[in-house]
């Protein structure tokens, strides 16, 4: 059992992590999901008692890490795969870690056959792959038996013979009663392996709750419907007509529409009294790896901006666009990651695609779908995203940005959350 | 949660096998042991016997304490000075003085070099007992680079005495072998523990380093641009308690006619190691690993 409370660190007038308070379960896997500097790293250590909280507490079964009785024999960690002296061998490495613990010689052995390194065991861990070296780092938080493990980014660098290895241990080690805590910032791998979920952005909590819980809060089915390619008005006729009978639509990259709050049938029927053909009406499930980029969308730290060449290349004709991943398949342009196009404008269009029914799409409450970090939306947002947040937690100073996701249940910009909101 | 109702646990926490706890748990078949200092130093012992750069320093080490000596030794026998009523030891400074930088470089090594591996967040979490980690490093590493140190300097000593035999030269008297030896390895091995301490304190290897080998020569370098009539005194200073001159003092052969004499260079690094020590474990304590 892990228990923190009121965590906050800052470094000068940096705040990594802010009021944190959450607690890991023996006997599950609980996921520990954020953006890349979000302050997963950084919670890791002040629970293993190598950074001191400048506010509140965390304790591992009721104890500070510090004072914690046979810390060793209780605690596993890996924090970073590259956290040995790379000209000592694998054996030796973890041979001086468990002469440290008061553990048997032995049981360097066996944990290096229980990752598969025993026949590199003597060779000396600079010449580790990435994946090698995380396989050492787990037989090292292994070798206790401890009864709470805490794993930082255990997959990175492992092949995927390794990966289904990790995700199998976490869930075996939970299986045997004990607190497996794992971060990650891959959502498709924690969906697969956690029980429950933490996430955090920016250093404050986004959300707390199972992995079960989390996919029915944050992900929504939609339907895609395709018009015929040949009749753009038919597709406007078609929008504006499931706009009225309370669906929201939004048009995806490729000419389909997105439409949520609207079951098939009814779509199906919609458009046949409109008399607009449908070439495709499909059912799709957000991804959790979705939900999970709404909700940490803009908490993101560290955004990549297309490579814009200024100055350097000739301006695309209006109407152009550079290739498009395909809709549907985790990254459409209407969340995060923001479409490579329009990562330069500080208020992106829509689709990037301004079509003829780009921007009326949604008269009632679909927020403008491009709510980005950006710091303009506290004052000029339409009614969405500005709407919502009103409720949101205390902000850290000075972080405009991460207003559209911080209501952690809530995330207001969703458009296909919506339905279940009303 | 089941907050522990004795302030001082036993092997397996109460809560770990809290009856009626609401959560499962795991106990592990390893039998626990409760953990001490000795522990630590045996790892350490692992740690340090097991990467090349301890080889590496402490074999140029004993190649130029060994290989100096020999050579001074050999030029000094075969020259035709008068030897006579020179102590054949006083031969073994000169390579002693090259090779301290050798035991600073592995005690700065010890400490820093775990900090630029990330080496140290392994071990302060196996061992969330900070100043029992820098203690059993302390340990280890003072035995290795005093033994290193007097196993060297005594067999250059012995070889000097036996070269200079015929020529006239000083029986060394008991206590000069005694400090030429085992002193001269105390002051050494301090040295070395001094820079350990640094090391811990300044987390760069390369940092660490330059500073302990700056405060060798640096008196002595700064001394000699003193002219000044007014800073005769300070000059006068600065060659006496530069930690070469100290380390001639164990071999009577002090570039000064005042200032420490005997055993004092001893009292001198001993006073200043404790310090940085002092310091060292206060600031591990305190900072984030």
């Amino acid at each position: 059992m892990i228990e923190a409370v009121g965590l906050t660190k800052r470094y000068g007038d940096k705040t990594a992590v802010y009021n944190l308070s959450f607690q890991v379960r023996p006997g599950a896997v609980t996921g520990f999901l954020g953006p890349n500097g979000s302050g997963k790293s950084t919670t890791m250590r002040m629970i293993l008692g190598l950074d001191n909280p400048t506010a509140g507490h965390v304790t591992i079964g009721g104890y500070p890490y510090r004072r914690l009785p046979n810390a060793p024999r209780q605690v596993g960690a890996l924090l970073d795969a590259k956290a040995v002296h790379g000209g000592r061998s694998a054996r030796n490495h973890l041979l001086s870690l468990a002469q440290l613990s008061g553990i048997p010689a032995r049981r360097v052995d066996e944990v290096l056959g229980v990752v598969g390194l025993q026949d590199v065991a003597g060779r000396r861990s600079k010449g580790f792959s990435l994946g090698m070296g995380q396989r050492l780092g787990i037989a090292a938080a292994l070798l206790g038996d401890p009864q709470v493990l805490l794993f930082d980014e255990p997959v990175n660098g492992l092949d995927p013979e390794g990966i289904l290895w990790v995700r199998n241990l976490m869930k075996s080690l939970a299986a045997e009663g004990r607190t497996v805590f794992v971060s990650s910032h891959l959502m498709s791998e924690m969906a697969l392996t956690a029980d429950h979920l933490i996430v955090i952005g920016r250093g404050q909590l986004l959300s707390d709750m199972s992995v079960k819980d989390f996919i029915s809060a944050n992900s929504a089915d939609f339907a895609r419907v395709r018009t015929p390619d040949t009749e753009p008005q038919l597709r406007e006729k078609l929008t504006s007509a499931l706009t009225e009978a309370g669906g929201q639509v939004l048009p995806e990259q490729d000419g389909a529409l997105r439409v949520t709050g609207l079951p098939l049938p009814r779509i199906s029927d919609i458009a046949h009294d409109s008399g607009v053909r449908l070439w495709e009406l499909s059912p799709h499930q957000a991804s959790l790896e979705e939900a999970y980029m709404r909700m940490t969308q803009g908490a993101v730290d560290y955004r990549s901006v297309a490579d814009q060449k200024a100055g350097l290349q000739q301006p695309l004709p209006p109407g152009a666009q550079p290739p498009m991943p395909v809709p549907g398949q985790g990254q459409p342009g209407w969340y995060a990651p923001p479409p490579p196009q329009q990562g330069g404008q500080p208020f992106p269009a829509p689709q990037g695609t301004p079509g003829p029914y780009g921007a009326p799409a949604a008269p009632g409450g679909q927020p403008s779908p491009n709510p980005y970090a950006q710091p303009a939306p506290q004052g000029g947002a339409p009614g969405g995203p500005a709407a919502e947040p009103p409720a949101q937690p205390a902000q850290p100073p000075a972080q405009p940005a991460a207003a559209p996701a911080a209501p952690a249940t809530a995330p207001a910009t969703n458009p296909t959350k919506s339905e279940d909101a009303r | 949660m089941s907050t522990p109702q004795h302030p001082m646990p036993q092997a397996a926490p109460e809560w770990q096998a809290a009856p009626g706890s609401p959560y499962p748990t795991y106990t592990s078949p390893i039998p626990v042991v409760r953990t001490t200092l000795w522990h630590a130093v045996g790892s350490e012992w692992t740690k340090i016997r097991s990467v090349r750069s301890t080889m590496w320093t402490l074999g140029v080490f004993v190649l130029l304490v060994v290989g100096i000596g020999l050579l001074a030794g050999a030029v000094v026998a075969n020259s035709s000075a008068d030897a006579s009523n020179a102590n054949p030891l006083e031969l073994g400074f000169f390579g002693l003085l090259l090779g301290s930088m050798c035991v600073i470089t592995l005690g700065v090594l010890t400490t820093a070099s775990e900090y630029g591996t990330g080496m140290i967040r392994t071990t302060m979490v196996a061992c969330p007992n900070r100043g029992r980690v820098l203690a059993a490093k302390a340990i280890v590493f003072f035995l290795v680079a005093f033994v290193v140190t007097l196993v060297s300097a005594s067999l250059v000593a012995f070889a000097h005495v036996a070269m200079l035999e015929g020529e006239g030269a000083l029986e060394p008297t008991g206590e000069e072998w005694f400090k030429a030896t085992v002193g001269v390895s105390l002051y050494i091995a301090l040295l070395g523990l001094l820079s350990l301490a640094i090391g811990s304190v300044i987390r760069h290897s390369a940092g660490a380093i330059t500073i302990m080998i700056g405060a060798v020569l640096a008196p002595l370098v700064i001394a000699l641009f003193m002219f000044s009539q007014s800073l005769k005194d300070v000059q006068q200073a600065l060659f006496e308690y530069s930690i070469p001159n100290q380390l001639s003092i164990f071999y009577a052969n002090s570039l000064t006619d005042s200032g420490p004499s005997g055993w004092d260079p001893l009292w001198i690094m001993l006073a200043v190691t404790a310090a940085a020590f002092a310091g060292a474990v206060a600031l591990l304590q305190k900072r984030d690993v």
